[in-house]
């Protein structure tokens, strides 16, 4: 299985995808149409399904981003949910006195059935 | 003939730091979010601030972007090109900034964008909190991306009711009007 990366922009984050079971994605979501930019991610994880490690570690270090990524951001939990035969496990980081950025980490904690980690740092 | 002297003399009145008018196009957000994101910078903005007038930018801005396909329009080249446009503008003011949106409309949209935007500023910060948190999980995404959860997550990052007018301009549109205040912290 390919490790999926995308190159960061202005607006589009970078994104690296590991088959062997560690997935970033990292900088700035502020497309105008993020549902294009989201869904090879969301492919890639649904191969990834099909034979994944045992311990797959999710790390999301978002400096913005805007409602219209959020829907897809959420669809990535969702799918990552939907895996069977690993342990996820999200590490959601924001900066310190960032509450915006820990609130939004909550409400997907509070949607999807998986273990968060909220991580104070920083810089981003 | 417009005295431009005029129009600059009231934009520094104002304390307008940026304002456009026209079509609303993908490369003029990136350029209007950088400018924007430098001059926090020449200001010493603290981040706080930075990330919420940003935040809240990118939405004021995104939302005027997706709605120029909201209606078809019927006319000349040039009534279509200026029913297509938009305005905005914004202003550092003593302790907060102002982020200013304008728009046409269909006026038949007027009640239900009315109801929107009165539904959100019924709620406190809580309720708003869980208002975002259901439409974010049960929301229809529409085929832009949008869903509905702009205006919810304005007024939540600016922790200010959202204020706003309509304008009737002939029998079929009107223009929607939208300041948002962000408080400098």
């Amino acid at each position: 299985m390919d490790n999926l990366t995308i190159e960061g922009s202005a607006k589009t984050p970078t994104v690296e995808f590991k088959a062997e079971g560690k997935l970033l994605i990292k900088g700035r979501s502020i497309p105008e149409n993020s549902i294009e930019f989201y869904k090879p991610l969301l492919d890639w994880i649904g191969n990834y399904g099909g034979a994944p490690k045992g311990d797959t570690e999710v790390n999301i270090q978002l400096e913005y981003f805007n409602t219209s990524s959020s829907k897809c951001i959420l669809d990535v939990f969702k799918k990552l949910e939907t895996l069977s035969g690993t342990n996820v496990t999200i590490n959601w980081y924001y900066e310190e006195d960032d509450e915006d950025m820990l609130e939004a980490g909550e409400d997907y904690q509070a949607i999807i059935d998986i273990p968060f980690k909220m991580i104070e740092v920083e810089e981003l | 003939m417009i005295d431009i002297f005029e129009l600059y003399k009231n934009m520094e009145r104002n304390n307008i730091i940026l304002s456009f008018k026209g079509a609303i196009t993908s490369e003029l957000l990136s350029s209007v979010l950088q400018i924007m994101e430098s001059k926090m910078d020449d200001l010493d903005e603290s981040l706080k601030t930075r990330r919420k007038v940003f935040n809240v930018l990118v939405e004021c801005l995104q939302n005027l972007y997706h709605h120029i396909d909201d209606f078809k329009i019927e006319g000349s080249p040039e009534e279509v090109a200026k029913l297509k446009s938009a305005v905005f503008m914004i202003s550092r003011n003593e302790g907060y900034y102002n982020v200013v949106t304008g728009n046409f409309l269909l006026s038949e949209n007027v009640p239900k964008l009315t109801d929107r935007i009165t539904t959100i500023n019924s709620f406190d910060r809580e309720e708003l909190k869980e208002y975002y948190k259901s439409v974010l999980n049960n929301g229809e995404m529409s085929a832009k991306g949008g869903g509905g959860l702009g205006f919810i997550d304005i007024a939540k990052k600016s922790g200010e009711k959202l204020d706003y007018s309509f304008s009737t301009v002939d029998d079929t549109y009107s223009f929607f009007t939208l300041i948002v205040k962000i408080e400098q912290q």
